[in-house]
């Protein structure tokens, strides 16, 4: 079972030295971004079936089923349509910034992937600021967003960017704080450090995992970071920067063909990797869930894969049931509620940390009870006060009138 | 001077040239944005992954958006006929060349010039925490006061008057 878990590492270091010795480093790189650029696009594929499936499901119809086996081949066939589709380029467009702008944002998504520890050992860099790089090269998202909609020349394409570079500002505040909490406790901005952190189990026979997601704080932080994670991806209900019954697609309404899949791909390719952050930060990395014996003989990568489908999963269940916000509600939401609670997410980490030396009799329930009434009294206080203060009414137009 | 320094080099200096020389003012924002990436790249080439990644996160992250948006809300993005030059370019041109000359000799003649090879200390979070809130606090503070000012400004710009009709515009 230890070859089995580490049958990626051997493999590429047994690879790295077939080749003649000036070319290691390059083929050492080469082989740790491949995997990454071969595996993620494949689990696109995959996921783009297997949505439009459950989703056929929760509306109850059947979905695609006319390719392959029950419909599982339906990707290949989209593909293809997409590669031998014209590319179509608006006559007004501006014609470098349109063509740079999937480019962009492809290529930023695909970096985030590179500090992600899949599995042990299985990391494509190290640095020490692990999860301050994924943010960085997350900024590049939102100048493509605004590339595609400025250079596309068409009003919905620009109300599309608009919409979506004022949410995404929005929302990664409330997403940096709650990955700050695990910072905060782990003292480590190194994924991996972060991973190793959550190691081991506690309570009676080690059965609850070390995970910072069974923690007052990183529950509150985990839930925090998936709603933002999913506003930053433009998932469902924060999908109105391509709503397509408003602005029909958005930012991306002027493309089509490959460029069109490629912010196709791009999007779920985001989606993936903030979901991978959150099983970094949130649900213990690469580690099994439990100490019996039987889950040491899954592979550490598999367990990974495993909750990130989850996490997935999560997120086209909610596609499925829940409807649109509006832009009001969306931009309320982050910074009435969203930002307040992650500040204080931030106390409560606090707190936990400073009392984590207390031993007498019964401190450990003082600690939960003390750090689940600091998060669920403002909780329900913002929650109400937010309920009530909301008046009913005829809509106003401010400028539009 | 090795390769990825001429690389991140050329790349700050010539996106900022264009950033100035472009027509089109929201190309000149992304190039704008592609010089601040080149000088990211210079920090984290010197060691200093703080200091790069959150100068990526800051100012493409955040200005440059900014920038765009101001672009966008403002003015029309079609090209304006104004001449390239200026009556004030020569001026413009020599107060430049003047304070770039001074930087120069400035940093010449100071310690900073002399090479040395600080051990590179690994980066934790505990040592930033350290530096801000010890030896930084003042700037820090100073810094945090000039942005909640801002943010006030913005929002009694953005306010709407009770009863009257609408915010400034």
């Amino acid at each position: 079972m230890e070859r089995l878990d580490q049958i990626f590492v051997t493999l590429k270091a047994w690879a790295v030295g077939q080749v003649p010795e000036p070319f290691q480093v390059i083929a050492s790189i080469v082989l740790s971004i491949a995997p990454i650029m071969l595996v993620f696009p494949g689990i696109f594929a995959l996921t783009t079936v297997a949505e439009r499936k459950l989703l056929g499901r929760i509306q109850n119809r059947l979905g695609p089923n006319r390719v392959g086996p029950f419909g599982f081949l339906q990707w290949a066939a989209d593909g293809l349509k997409t590669i031998t589709k014209e590319d179509i380029v608006p006559r007004n467009a501006d014609k470098v910034v349109h063509f740079l702008a999937p480019v962009v944002l492809l290529v930023s998504a695909l970096l985030a992937y590179s500090v992600i520890p899949f599995g042990r050992n299985m990391y494509a860099i190290e640095i020490d600021a692990g999860i301050l790089f994924f943010f960085a090269v997350g900024a590049g998202t939102e100048l493509a967003v605004f590339m595609a909609g400025w250079s596309s020349r068409n009003k919905y394409a620009l109300l599309g960017a608009m919409r979506a570079i004022a949410q995404m500002i929005s929302y990664e505040m409330p997403l940096l704080l709650a990955a700050l909490a695990v910072v905060m406790a782990t003292g480590s901005l190194n994924p991996n450090e972060i991973v190793a952190a959550q190691e081991g189990g506690r309570g009676w026979g080690e059965i609850v995992p070390n995970w910072f997601v069974f923690t007052p704080w990183g529950f509150a932080g985990c839930i925090l970071f998936l709603i933002a994670a999913a506003a930053e991806s433009n998932r469902s209900p924060f999908d109105l920067p391509e709503a397509e019954s408003e602005i029909i697609a958005g930012y991306f309404v002027e493309y089509s063909g490959m460029k069109f899949a490629t912010f196709f791909l791009a999007e779920y390719l985001g989606l993936f990797v903030i979901s991978s952050l959150c099983v970094v930060l949130f649900l213990g990395g690469w580690h099994a869930p439990f100490p019996f014996f039987w889950c040491a003989w899954v592979p550490s990568w598999a367990w990974f894969i495993g909750k990130l489908a989850c996490i997935v999963l999560l997120y086209i269940w909610m596609r499925g049931t829940l409807p649109r916000l509006r832009i009001d509600q969306l931009m309320n939401f982050a910074w009435k509620f969203m930002l307040p609670m992650a500040l204080i997410n931030l106390v409560v980490v606090a707190v936990w940390t400073y009392t984590r030396p207390w031993n007498y009799f019964g401190a450990e329930l003082v600690r939960w009870l003390l750090c689940v009434g600091l998060l669920l009294a403002p909780y329900l206080l913002l929650g109400r006060n937010l309920l009530r203060n909301r008046k009913w009414g005829p809509r106003t137009y401010r400028y539009a009138s | 001077m090795d390769a990825p320094f001429l690389i991140a080099a050329a790349m700050t200096l010539l996106s900022a040239i264009a950033a100035i020389s472009l027509r089109n003012v929201v190309h000149c924002a992304l190039c704008l944005s592609v010089a601040l990436l080149g000088l990211a790249a210079l920090y984290l080439q010197l060691g200093a992954q703080f200091v790069g990644l959150t100068q990526i996160v800051v100012n493409v992250g955040a200005v440059a958006i900014v920038i765009v948006f101001a672009i966008l809300l403002t003015r029309s993005s079609e090209e304006s006929g104004e001449p390239r030059f200026n009556k004030g370019a020569i001026w413009a041109g020599l107060i430049c060349a003047a304070v770039f000359a001074s930087l120069v000799i400035a940093i010449n003649s100071s310690h900073v010039s002399v090479k040395f090879s600080a051990p590179v200390s690994p980066l934790t979070v505990e040592r930033i925490g350290h530096e801000l809130m010890g030896r930084y606090v003042l700037p820090l503070e100073a810094m945090g006061l000039l942005l909640t000012a801002a943010l006030i400004g913005a929002v009694i710009i953005a306010m709407k008057e009770p009863g009257g009709k609408g915010g400034a515009q």
